[in-house]
């Protein structure tokens, strides 16, 4: 019993981060509280086969991941592939990284992080299609390893290291779409990409 | 050293810190060299910082935190 008070104890502080991520694959907050409190009931029961030294959070999202596509995933019909995935390679900076920063009232950093709001950087990446949005999310979001996401998808490290590029063009491109919609972005002041 | 093309095509990879040793230090030179590679780096950099911590910011639901402690005790998941 003591191994498993301990268990609370540490794993209760992963506890937020487990929900952010869940919400993002879930795609809602009761799904995502359900995902997260299977995730910790079932590390508390098979806590016995955790090896002390490692990673604890990296097995707890283990076995969220493996929760979630094996019971959420099958419900939730994410939209497949499609030809929008071809986005030409450093979509976003060929746009913006590229505009003389006297053209912008504030420094390029300061720029992209009021660009896109909180709200659009979550929903860019919730309507990732189904095989780009775990690795994106493990990658970028929780900062795993490639070898470590590998083993949390049971996916070779060159189809992670793939999707993750295929991914971050995608949500490059929905995140330079948003800011289109909303006007943020002026496109005839970006339109032609430097010629790199 | 690795010429813009190869820097920028492992750009990616640099930024995941996966790359060995050794072609970081030749990425790193490259960048300390070419401020139009540099400008990329910092540009992803930032792009990835931002996403990151924009996407953690979530309000968890009232009582999240006391309903997950409270469920060890019941241990109410179903039996597979």
């Amino acid at each position: 019993m003591g191994a498993q008070d301990d268990f609370i104890a540490d794993a209760m502080q992963y506890a937020p981060q487990l929900y952010s991520s869940a919400l993002r694959m879930t795609r809602n907050r009761a799904d995502a509280e359900d995902l997260v409190q299977e995730t910790l009931l079932k590390g508390w029961r098979s806590f016995h086969t955790f090896q002390e030294g490692t990673n604890l959070r990296a097995w707890l999202f283990r076995i969220m991941t493996n929760t979630y596509i094996n019971k959420y995933n099958a419900k939730q019909r994410r939209p497949q592939e499609t030809e929008l995935d071809e986005v030409e390679e450093l979509f976003l900076y060929r746009r913006m990284g590229a505009v003389d920063p006297s053209q912008m009232n504030a420094s390029a950093e300061d720029q992209l992080m009021t660009l896109f709001t909180d709200d659009e950087v979550k929903q860019a990446l919730e309507e990732l299609p189904e095989q780009f949005l775990l690795p994106v999310l493990l990658s970028d979001v929780e900062g795993f390893s490639y070898k470590e996401i590998a083993e949390m998808l049971e996916t070779p490290m060159g189809t992670v290291m793939s999707r993750l590029h295929r991914g971050r063009k995608l949500m490059q491109k929905m995140l330079y779409n948003y800011a289109v919609e909303r006007g943020i972005i002026n496109e005839t002041l970006l339109e032609a990409p430097s010629d790199k | 050293m690795p010429n813009c093309q190869e820097t920028l095509k492992e750009l990616e990879t640099f930024l995941d810190t996966e790359l060995p040793d050794a072609r970081v230090s030749e990425i790193m030179s490259h960048l300390t060299e070419c401020v139009d590679c540099q400008g990329a780096y910092e540009f992803h950099a930032e792009l990835r910082e931002i996403i990151r911590f924009k996407a953690q910011k979530e309000d968890l639901p009232e009582g999240f935190l006391a309903r997950l402690v409270n469920c060890f005790g019941e241990d109410v998941l179903p039996e597979e």
